[in-house]
């Protein structure tokens, strides 16, 4: 669509000068502020405080549990996308609504009843207690809230594109003599592969932030169960406000390139849809 | 001229009598609220009586050294109630609410009174604890909070290293060692008192926790007194309990009158036996007479023996410090 | 879509066997089970282990009573703040070209993705005593941290994208036509939006404002750093469950939970019918164009 036929519409100017101000004042400012308050540290003291043993522990924790986390709902967001776009089955409407939950659950309230339930005398916790199996309290625990939390971004974006995924296609490749694994891997798979990617990074992205539900159920071992955000927390009660503001500075990048993969991600989305229309 | 107009109408304010009601903040260090929830009326009937000027107390828990970093931030607190003298220094470095000297301005170091870590184990003591020692045998799980962020788990920390510093052929190589033997025990590092006593008395998690003996009679009022025992260990840490005023809201508040009273009526005989209701040791020789059965004797060490709490938090506790290298070697085995 | 044009009979080609079937659903809702049911039930049960008594007990406490309306008036504030910026960004990205459009919608997502702690921190360094602005607020006898406009603004920070994002993409579809026909016509800009714009989006919006609202009553991690814990003055209710957990006070803590999870199923209930009002709208809109 070319600009001129936009430009028959009024508010251009106004809109969009209030989206600037706007976020500039809630979000561009506050940020800079503190990626200048970082910059008092010359590079050799901001290296030494994100690179300090237990910090890195703590990078390993946090993403390796998120990545953990997203890769679980990588597979059954999938099969829960599938299931609820595919197949009937009574209660699907209420089963279709529940899979929102973690977004509108306060994420305190999440953590500590999973820390209840899965503590080795909760109702499921119990269950596991005489295996040797630890879930609360140890890095299991934050895979398992990062799990919950981040559970409805696979399902939410894959589902719309399997909705809209063409039978044709799947008829025409069966009647071809494609068997059904043949039909998924060379058909559905590529089409929805976009939006599984672009759900697992807003996943991923979700997870390495998160702390309110985590911090009931980590355990907070230092190298075994300290994630980072807990580790600025602790840096600002050591009232070491330049650490603190270092550490959120490296935490800040990730989010910002993470977010530039996901709106990659979602323009091949775009493009990749487009030509199928 | 300005600020003429203002002070006028204050002086006009304060020249009123009894039509002022003072507003007091007290921030707080966790485990104190079930104290100041009794202490704060009795203070109010006692300043009413006395001045007959209504005083209300708002209340402000959370960790210690959270609840100071709030102070340096910009909560307006009119006194700080904390465990440790550290994060009361803190102010003062940090924000410069408080002036420095606020040891001075009250009695005992300005702790009005003291509590020592004590071990609390599950009925019949199971695993047979005794002392500290009992701590890092193999089998025995530990809780305790984090010493980087709690206050209560820097004593503990630090009574576990007096007690081995101080036995026969002890040095601080032998404490280090014992220490991290205590610390290797350790399955769950909660952020403050409060969540390590969830995670013992709730969870079910530990064999024994490690926490202030006034937290014990708490533990007790809020899950019975059937569940635990509580075990007096050979040697302990002298925890005082200091508190401030905070000089630089109450003269903006125009509370300092009431600020001080409040906590100048902590000393007072009413005020130590709320105290020791809550099993808090008291100063009062009278009250702690009185209450002399609910304190078994406890030989103690004081902080000062680790050169004071600004010497010690630099040598543990400040990243790098002893605590992080025990932390470290642990996670490391 | 180019669908529709053939409603032939499910083939069984494309479909999985009946026991493939019923073994992938019976995972899936063990997964939702296990992961979503379970906790939601254990909050309403713990809550109400001691009684019915006990938990309006807790409720009706004067400090969860003030938590109640310091959230409130928090959602209340940062909800239709988000609302106006989510239109007006939405306007301007979805109806016009420019440069650095993409740019732009990285850094509504921001917010995000950004850590909620680092979302508290980035206000302290602000407005605290210590931060920029601190001594000057200070000296004005103006409160922003620690006070109700720091709890606002750092839910506003977390909640800054919900109403945009699900206005762009709804606004991009539509395309503009019906837009420019009223302009043609001779409608004012503020005619166009009142009869035009927002009654095709308005599903869409109410949906973004469920979604932020929600998250504005629960928000933890960003606002604890603000919020200085005074009782009854500068706790929100999920604050408030901290702290009477911290007091040993579960079956409190967990009736105060609860009215934050029925807040999340009244959330879930909304979301739903709109999504069910949007579908039969959408239904209607193509039965039209056939008949016509």
């Amino acid at each position: 669509m070319a600009f001129k036929q936009h430009s028959v519409l009024p508010g251009f100017k106004l809109s969009l000068g209030y989206t600037l101000l706007y976020l500039s004042l809630i979000v561009l400012l506050p940020l800079a502020a503190l990626i200048i308050k970082t910059s008092n540290l010359d590079w050799s003291a901001f290296w030494t405080i994100v690179t300090e043993p237990r910090v890195v522990a703590s990078y390993k924790v946090t993403f390796g549990t998120s990545l953990l986390a997203a890769l679980i709902n990588l597979v059954f967001g999938l099969l829960i996308a599938w299931v609820l776009v595919r197949y009937p089955f009574p209660g699907k409407r209420l089963v279709d609504a529940l899979v929102d939950l973690p977004f509108a659950l306060p994420t305190a309230v999440a953590g500590i009843a999973l820390a209840t339930i899965y503590a080795p005398n909760g109702w499921i916790g119990q269950w596991f207690e005489p295996l040797g199996l630890k879930i609360a309290f140890t890095p299991l625990g934050i895979v398992l809230a990062l799990t919950f939390i981040t559970l409805p971004f696979v399902v939410r974006t894959v589902q719309p594109v399997l909705q809209d995924l063409e039978k044709e296609l799947e008829e025409a490749a069966a009647s071809l003599g494609a068997t059904r694994g043949q039909v998924f891997y060379k058909i559905i798979l590529p089409t929805i592969l976009p939006a599984l990617l672009t759900g697992f990074a807003m996943a991923f992205a979700r997870a390495i932030g998160e702390y309110g539900s985590v911090i009931f159920i980590a355990g907070n071992m230092p190298y075994v169960s300290e994630i980072t955000p807990l580790m600025i927390i602790s840096k600002l009660e050591q009232y070491d406000y330049l650490g603190a503001t270092a550490i959120a500075c490296v935490m800040l990048a990730v989010s910002f390139a993470l977010l530039l993969v996901i709106n990659g991600l979602q323009w091949w989305t775009a493009k990749r849809l487009g030509r199928r229309k | 001229m300005r600020k003429l107009i203002p002070a006028l109408l204050l002086s006009v304010f304060a020249a009123a009598p009894a039509l002022a009601d003072v507003t007091l903040l007290n921030v707080s260090y966790d485990v104190m609220r079930d104290f100041y929830k009794d202490y704060n009326p009795v203070f109010a009937k006692h300043y009413q009586a006395k001045f007959n000027d209504k005083v209300t107390i708002q209340q402000s828990h959370g960790g210690s050294s959270k609840q100071a970093r709030s102070v340096i931030d910009g909560l307006e607190a009119d006194v700080v109630t904390m465990n440790q003298s550290t994060d009361i220094d803190a102010i003062v470095d940090k924000g410069r609410q408080i002036n420095a000297g606020w040891e001075k301005k009250f009695p005992n170091e300005a702790a009005p009174f003291s509590s020592l870590q004590v071990l609390i184990v599950r009925k019949g003591n199971p695993k047979g604890i005794k002392d500290w020692n009992d701590l890092v045998k193999p089998g025995v799980q530990v809780i305790v909070p984090n010493p980087k962020t709690s206050g209560n788990g820097r004593y503990t920390f630090l009574a576990a290293w007096g007690y081995a510093a101080k036995l026969p052929g002890g040095n601080d190589a032998k404490a280090r060692d014992f220490v991290t033997g205590v610390f290797k025990n350790v399955p769950v590092l909660d952020a403050g008192g409060r969540a390590a006593t969830t995670t013992f008395m709730q969870r079910n998690i530990g064999d024994v926790l490690v926490t202030f003996e006034n937290e014990a009679e708490m533990i007790a009022r809020e899950f019975g007194r059937g569940g635990f025992e509580v075990v007096y260990p050979s040697i302990s840490i002298d925890a005082d309990l200091p508190v401030a005023v905070v000089d630089k809201v109450v003269d903006k508040k125009g509370t300092r009158k009431a600020a001080e009273a409040y906590l100048q009526y902590l000393w007072s005989p009413e005020g130590q036996e709320v105290a020791a209701q809550n099993y808090l040791r008291p100063r009062d020789k009278a009250v702690a007479a009185k209450y002399a059965k609910q304190f078994p004797a406890v030989k103690l060490f004081g902080i000062d023996e680790f050169g004071g709490w600004k010497v010690a938090q630099k040598k543990y506790f400040d990243d790098g410090g002893i605590y992080d290298q025990v932390a470290a070697s642990i996670a490391k085995r | 879509m180019a669908g529709g044009v053939n409603n032939a009979p499910r083939s069984i080609v494309t479909t999985e066997t009946r026991p493939v079937r019923i073994v992938l659903t019976g995972i899936a809702l063990a997964f939702i089970g296990l992961f979503l049911v379970v906790p939601l039930v254990s909050v309403f049960i713990e809550a109400f282990r001691q009684g019915w008594h006990l938990y309006l007990a807790a409720l009706v406490e004067p400090d969860a009573l003030s938590a109640i309306k310091l959230t409130l008036i928090t959602a209340a504030i940062a909800v239709p703040l988000n609302l106006v910026f989510g239109l007006s960004a939405a306007w301007a990205i979805a109806k016009f070209e420019f440069r650095g459009k993409s740019m732009l919608i990285t850094l509504i997502d921001l917010p995000f993705a950004v850590s909620p702690v680092v979302a508290g921190l980035i206000y302290v360094l602000l407005f605290g005593a210590q931060g920029w602005w601190g001594p000057w607020l200070a000296d004005h006898d103006i409160k922003i941290i620690f006070a109700v406009p720091g709890i606002v603004l750092a839910t506003v920070f977390v909640t800054f994208p919900f109403v945009a994002r699900e206005l762009i993409p709804l606004m991009e579809a539509q395309g503009s036509d019906e837009e420019q026909a009223a302009m043609v016509l001779g409608a004012t800009g503020w005619q166009m939006f009142w009869r035009v714009t927002l009654p095709n989006i308005k599903w869409g919006l109410l949906y973004g404002v469920i979604l932020a609202n929600a998250r504005a009553m629960g928000e933890f991690g960003a606002v604890s750093v603000v919020s200085g814990h005074v009782r009854g003055e500068t706790n929100t209710i999920p604050l408030h469950v901290e702290i009477l957990y911290n007091e040993y006070n579960f079956v409190a803590a967990f009736a105060c939970a609860s009215l934050l999870a029925l807040l999340a199923l009244v959330t879930l209930a909304l979301k739903s019918w709109v999504e069910w009002r949007t579908e039969r709208l959408a239904a209607e809109d193509r039965r039209h164009a056939t008949e016509e």
